[in-house]
């Protein structure tokens, strides 16, 4: 047999030869098919049966076989197969219910030879017999597979699936008798075509119905099925129980799945709904198809491959009324669009990296890989390779672990719990906010918090600016409303800025790093460029507090490191891969090259005029508190995105959910929803389960608040009989016993049930928690050594 | 909008939230009626599965009642109307004796302390069917007490279905499916979709039940006044629902496109629209069945019930059917008449023939364009119902007698439920495709071997040839399917009931309904119902699942 094939390949390889090309249909297909040589092609559908020859550039049309002025129902096929032995014959299966073979060779323009209508519904599928002339099997939608012989006028046998609808029929490519059914109830069974009384074997493959079946060429225990739960399963069925061996996911419902020549590992599928490519896949590598055919416009209905030894050449049918021939080596591989590398963040700022080795290998800082240049090829080349299949793709992981004392994620975490988002006056809120952020040293934010508050209090409790001694608690004492006025007005988009003026007015105490003079130097660069900024500065500091005075609070409570704080909140991810530095070296590192440090930017950029936009000029009426807060809007907007875009989302929708109304409307739905959403999950990952539930209650995104909607329907099992548990309440209606009794107290649990993962026994938590303080061994007398950790 | 007495009802297990909201909408519409009756929350604890905690509510109900009627000495009514109406129609319908009979006497003992007590207008659920029929005491008791649980009342609708358990419990499945578990559409939206899609049908019995369900899902009252309040997004299914009920046919990617394409305005998501579709499509077969079986109202939807006692002369409206009046002679004939259909049955499943194309294609059109008399002039349409719908004149037509612009028919065999409106369901609404699957297996598997006073009757050919009786008013053709028996089997006056059922449903009439098959029984003709009922489903969903196929194209 090998050396007969080897024979029958070298053949092939010098006869067939084309390209992909197709041609135009007057109707859509059904299904097609090859004769034995490779040179023709028949396709069959409700209004098309013709025959086209494959010639090296194009289709040509041979023969219609569509005769007649009103074409009878018989010429609507929902199934057509050239015989393999013999090359004038061909079978259809109509959508009436008859069965049609066909006699190329008659002399007459009807070609019809033989017609059987022993089917009452629709015949879904026809088969000729591998290696026997006139053998021709049928399955239908009545349940009911016929074998026939043409030379007598009707079947031979019946076979009854017991069942309805018999959607594929195969004959074994190797045993002789036996033949494979696929049923419309999920069941596949094989036959044996002497013995019409009763299958030989039967097993449910798929959940739904098994559209098409198809045995492996040279392997003669393997049978591919492809069902409507959109999976192609291989099973072996060498063994007393056919075994799944493989199984491939797909997309949508497998119509079609044929064995690739020549491959042993290679199947082509195509789909009956939504998905009109072709797909060949290495069921060996089930995740990614191993290469795709898209030329398609609507469902691939029927798909062959020319030769059954040319591994090459696939034809195939669509309903978009096209035909086409597609070359391998034309194929989309969806491996190369496929992202070699993958990355992933740990919690607490670990960081994962996976990358195909020959990439990593690339790399200057590794030593190369021996022979990596040699093996690039095979992935990145369509060339057809003798050994062509996916395999040798291996990736490299690399995991980075930070510093396990600096996981300065913290402040995020307590932030989260400390924040008061609704239930207070909006002021108080603001306050309570800013004070949080105070004790947990980041100034900047509790300032923003403050003037916040300022900005959007009614006018008329606002403090009077000569009153700010006097009203302001001491917390948020030196934030009077004309000095923080001014700086939102310059600095909001910028927070840095903010830092950097409070730096400057820090100067004094802390004539530390080289790089304060830079900073005086930009803030005078500042006042220059934006010369009424700086006048407004010292204008109203009129309350006659200098600098110092203003920041005293700040100064009390962050004596030790008055400037780091910022990098640490918003770019300490970044740094956190690359090195580790202790504090001061990190503000070293960001003076001394702050080009390549994006953390830095901000502050670049603040000192461009462009950043001084006009609001200053108006700064002085500012202050005055009849100002509409909807006035402050878009700054705050600015300053929102500032935030979010330096990865502290958190502050971002904390500050939307207290401005609630007064700011929804500036900014658009499908931000505030990204900023919702990625503040919730990172809520989630650090299992802040509650704030994640308060924040989705708070919000105003309807796309948000409905995810607290979702899932929640919980299902579970009876305890005693395992069934699932259809009802509500405690009391499962098959056993009739209550489902969750506790195993100590013997009463139902309502609410938390806690449950050993070894010996599944549980109860109320506290009554587990009680017993296994004093006991080792499970309550419900099991035996087993329950832990409770 | 009068009585809203399901509020607190439908609640129950997991719902401390539901029960407060419920109870709150309850307390705002009685507060003009100065309510001081039991609380929603009884009513609801009425369907715990715990059976103490059932008479624990019950107690709690009577007594509350009792305090209520105790506390007025002065005789005038300060029970509120809807706690006598949740008496009345625990009274009629509550598969648990002890509650019936509690609430009865309840009832009893108001009337003595001088309360206006409403009573049943009609008694049965159908106008068409004898109570006894469908009230009697068997197997299909556990499952009118398991949905009296679940759903916390069982109404007309379920009660008829219950001659049929098998077929019940997966219709329950998938309406609770559709209404209220996880979808992408917000449950009051649900409940206001079915009411526009029964609203076609003049369908007063849907579209009160699902007021009712509307505003217990937070919906907002104003929107039940006519379209125009609710949100555009829901008026722009108006079309899609006018065709869908009429002439799904006609529905094509257009349609489907003005909705879903990102140009749209109250733009729809597919997995929307489909849930959408399913619910509409489920409700105009509902109306099929609703009217097909002469459902009369809910003791405490309006028709329902009247607070008028009883004149002396009154006898409780009791469906008649006129065989049970005729001569003998039309007995007689009716016998012959099974006979009659049991030998062609026989006769059927022996055919050998063969037709050409030709005689089968003029059979298919013979039947799908039969003149069938179905204009039955009904009186208007309530108000409630009729300003809920655009454009009323908008009805079935039939096809012309292979007219020029007859509509293309639709080859089964070219797009096919199990092949692929499944799997387009299945994929954008998950779970509901297999509900729906189960659901038609379920109908069309449905038999009990039998016909009329025979036994051991294989019923399948009779079956299939209302399914495909039915498809074929929609065009939808078989290929593998003579028609020909369809017009052996189905007697005319059984086709007059079918195409008015499936095509006009609001036209249905108690003669249509008694005249044909005279000699089977009731739960028959409920089956021949729910085959209508689940075809004309099928067909109106085949025809839209197309369009968005084409659509994704």
């Amino acid at each position: 047999m090998e050396k007969m094939s080897r024979v029958t390949t070298a053949l092939s390889s010098n006869t067939i030869s084309g390209r992909t090309m197709f041609c135009h249909l007057d109707a859509p297909a059904n299904a097609i098919s090859v004769c034995r040589d490779a040179t023709q092609v028949v396709v069959a559908g409700r209004n098309i049966f013709k025959i086209y020859s494959l010639e090296e550039e194009q289709f040509v049309e041979k023969l219609n076989l569509r005769v007649g002025r009103k074409p009878s129902l018989n010429f609507s096929c929902a199934d057509v197969m050239w015989h393999q032995m013999e090359e004038n014959l061909l079978a259809t299966a109509a959508t009436n219910g008859a069965v049609v073979t066909w006699n190329l060779g008659k002399p007459s323009r009807n070609k019809q030879d033989q017609l059987f209508t022993e089917h009452k519904r629709t015949v879904n599928k026809v088969c000729f017999h591998p290696t026997e002339v006139y053998m021709l099997l049928s399955g239908s939608q009545d349940g009911f597979m016929k074998c026939f012989d043409l030379r007598k006028k009707e079947s031979v046998s019946t076979f009854s699936g017991q069942s309805e609808s018999v959607r594929d029929v195969q004959f074994s490519m190797k045993d002789y008798f036996t033949f494979a059914a696929s049923f419309e109830n999920g069941n596949v069974q094989l036959w044996d075509i002497r013995r019409p009384d009763r299958y030989e074997r039967m097993f449910t493959a798929h959940t739904g119905p098994v559209f098409c079946c198809d045995w492996h060429p040279d392997d003669r225990g393997w049978l591919a099925t492809g069902g409507r739960d959109k999976m192609v399963k291989v099973w072996d069925m060498t063994t007393n129980r056919a075994k799944e061996i493989y199984c491939v996911q797909t997309i949508a419902s497998v119509a079609r799945v044929k064995w690739r020549p020549e491959r042993k590992f290679h199947l082509a599928t195509c789909s009956m709904m939504v998905d009109h490519n072709i797909y060949v896949w290495d069921i060996r590598r089930p995740f990614i198809p191993f290469a795709t055919f898209e030329e398609h416009k609507d469902v691939t209905t029927g798909i062959v491959w020319r030769h059954q030894h040319d591994p090459d050449f696939l034809l195939s049918g669509s309903k978009d009324s096209t035909l086409y021939q597609h070359m391998f080596k034309d194929a989309t591989r969806p491996v190369d669009k496929a992202n070699p590398e993958g990355l992933c963040f740990g919690l607490l700022g670990d960081l994962a990296f996976a990358a195909k080795e020959s990439l990593i290998s690339s790399d200057a800082n590794r030593k190369p890989y021996p022979g990596g240049d040699r093996r690039y090829p095979i992935f990145f080349f369509k060339k057809p390779d003798q050994t062509e299949q996916f395999a040798h793709v291996s990736s490299a992981l690399s995991v980075f672990e930070t510093d396990l004392d600096s996981n300065r994620m913290d402040w995020f975490v307590k932030t989260a719990q400390l924040y008061l988002l609704s239930g207070k006056p909006f002021a108080e809120l603001c306050d309570h906010n800013a004070k949080v952020a105070q004790e947990l040293k980041r100034p900047q934010v509790s300032t923003t918090w403050t003037m916040l508050r300022i900005m959007f209090s009614d006018p008329a409790n606002l403090p009077a600016p000569g009153l700010n001694h006097n009203l302001i608690k001491p917390g948020t004492l030196p934030l009077m409303s004309s000095f923080s006025m001014k700086e939102m007005g310059s600095g909001i988009g910028t927070e840095s800025r903010l830092e950097r003026s409070k730096g400057d007015s820090r100067q004094d105490n802390s004539h530390l790093e080289p790089g304060n003079s830079h900073i005086s130097n930009n803030n005078e660069e500042n006042e220059e460029t934006e010369g009424s900024e700086g006048q407004a500065e010292y204008m109203f500091g009129d309350a006659e507090l200098d600098d110092d005075d203003l920041y005293s609070m700040e100064h009390d409570n962050q004596t030790e490191e008055p400037e780091y704080t910022l990098p640490q909140e918003a770019f300490q991810l970044r740094h956190e891969i690359m090195d580790n530095p202790s504090a001061p070296e990190h503000l070293q590192q960001d003076k001394a090259d702050s080009p390549h440090v994006s953390g830095n930017e901000a502050e670049v950029t603040c000192l461009t005029p462009i950043e001084s936009f006009s609001l200053i000029s108006i700064s002085q009426p500012l202050f005055s508190p009849h100002l509409p807060a909807s006035f402050f809007c878009p700054i705050v907007r600015e300053m929102l995105s500032y935030y979010a875009e330096q990865g502290d989302v958190q502050m971002a929708v904390s500050v939307l959910i207290v401005l609630g109304d007064r700011i929804r409307k500036a900014i658009d739905d499908l931000t505030q929803e990204h900023w919702y959403m990625s503040y919730i999950d990172l809520l989630q990952r650090f299992e802040l389960w509650n704030v994640s539930n308060e924040v989705i209650k708070l919000s105003t995104c309807s796309a948000i608040t409905c995810l607290n909607q979702t899932s929640t329907t919980l299902h579970i099992n009876c305890s005693n009989c395992k069934r699932p548990m259809s009802n509500k309440g405690w009391i499962c209606d098959r056993c009739h016993q209550c489902a969750s009794v506790c195993a100590v107290c013997h009463h139902v649990v309502k609410g938390l049930f806690v449950w050993c993962q070894g010996c599944s026994h549980g109860g109320h938590l506290e009554h587990m928690m009680n017993w296994l303080k004093s006991s080792a061994h499970c309550p419900a007398g099991c035996g087993h050594l329950c832990e409770y950790t | 909008m009068a009585s809203k007495p399901v509020a607190g009802f439908t609640c129950q297990a997991n719902g401390e939230n539901r029960s407060g909201r419920a109870s709150h909408s309850c307390r705002h519409q009685s507060e003009s009626e100065s309510d001081t009756g039991p609380s929603p929350k009884t009513l609801a604890r009425l369907c715990s599965r715990d059976e103490e905690e059932r008479t624990a509510a019950l107690e709690e109900l009577s007594h509350g009642v009792l305090v209520c009627l105790g506390l007025d000495r002065l005789g005038s009514a300060r029970i509120s109307k809807q706690t006598l109406l949740h008496l009345l129609r625990l009274s009629s319908s509550c598969p648990l004796q002890e509650v019936r009979e509690r609430a009865t006497e309840l009832l009893r003992t108001a009337q003595e302390k001088g309360v206006q007590v409403p009573r049943a207008l009609v008694s049965g659920p159908s106008a068409f069917i004898p109570a006894k029929e469908i009230l009697k005491q068997g197997a299909n008791q556990d499952i009118l007490i398991e949905s009296f649980l679940s759903l916390g009342r069982v109404d007309h609708i379920t009660m008829v279905m219950a001659l049929h358990p098998a077929y019940l419990s997966c219709f329950l499945r998938t309406q609770h499916a559709l209404l209220e578990l996880d979808g992408p559409l917000p449950r009051h939206w649900r409940h206001y979709i079915t009411i526009m899609a029964a609203a076609r049908h003049h369908c007063s019995y849907l579209v009160q039940q699902h007021s009712a369900g509307f505003l217990e899902a937070g919906g907002e009252e104003s929107w039940l006044s006519g379209l125009e309040h609710a949100p555009t997004k829901l008026s722009s299914l108006q079309t899609l629902n006018k065709l869908l009920a009429h002439r799904p046919w006609l529905i094509t990617q257009q349609h489907i496109q003005e909705l879903v394409c990102p140009g749209a305005d109250p733009r729809w998501s597919l997995a929307e629209l489909i849930h959408a579709v399913v619910l509409m499509a489920h409700t105009h077969s509902l109306c099929s069945f609703v009217w097909g079986c002469g459902l009369n109202p809910e003791p405490d939807h309006i028709g329902g019930y009247t607070f008028q006692p009883p004149s002396p002369d009154h006898l409780p409206r009791s469906p008649h059917s006129p065989a049970h009046e005729e001569g003998r002679q039309e007995l007689v004939d009716g016998a012959m008449e099974v006979e009659v259909l049991m030998k062609r049955m026989v006769e059927l499943q022996q055919q050998e023939e063969e037709y050409t194309q030709e005689e089968m294609a003029t059979r298919f059109e013979r039947e799908r364009s039969e003149s069938i008399p179905t204009a039955v002039v009904r009186g208007a349409p309530p108000d409630l119902v009729l300003c809920l719908v655009e454009e009323p004149e908008f009805r079935y037509e039939d096809f012309a007698p292979r007219g020029e612009q007859a509509p293309p028919t639709m080859r089964a065999q070219d797009y096919s439920w199990e092949d692929h409106g499944f799997s387009l369901v299945n994929r954008l609404l998950p779970d509901m495709g297999q509900l729906l699957d189960e659901k038609f297996q379920v109908v069309s598997n449905l038999t009990y071997h039998r016909m009329a006073m025979h036994e051991g009757v294989d019923t399948h050919t009779l079956r299939k040839a209302l399914w495909n009786y039915i498809h074929c008013l929609y065009g939808i053709r078989y290929d593998d399917y003579d028609y020909g028996s369809v017009n052996v089997l189905l007697e005319r006056s059984l086709k007059v009931f079918v195409k008015t059922m499936a095509c006009h449903p609001e036209q249905t009439s108690a003669r249509i309904y008694h005249t044909f098959w005279r000699h089977f029984r009731h739960s028959e003709k409920v089956h021949a119902n729910l085959i209508v009922m689940e075809a004309r489903l099928q067909a109106a969903l085949l025809y839209t699942l197309r369009a968005i196929t084409h659509y994704m194209r």
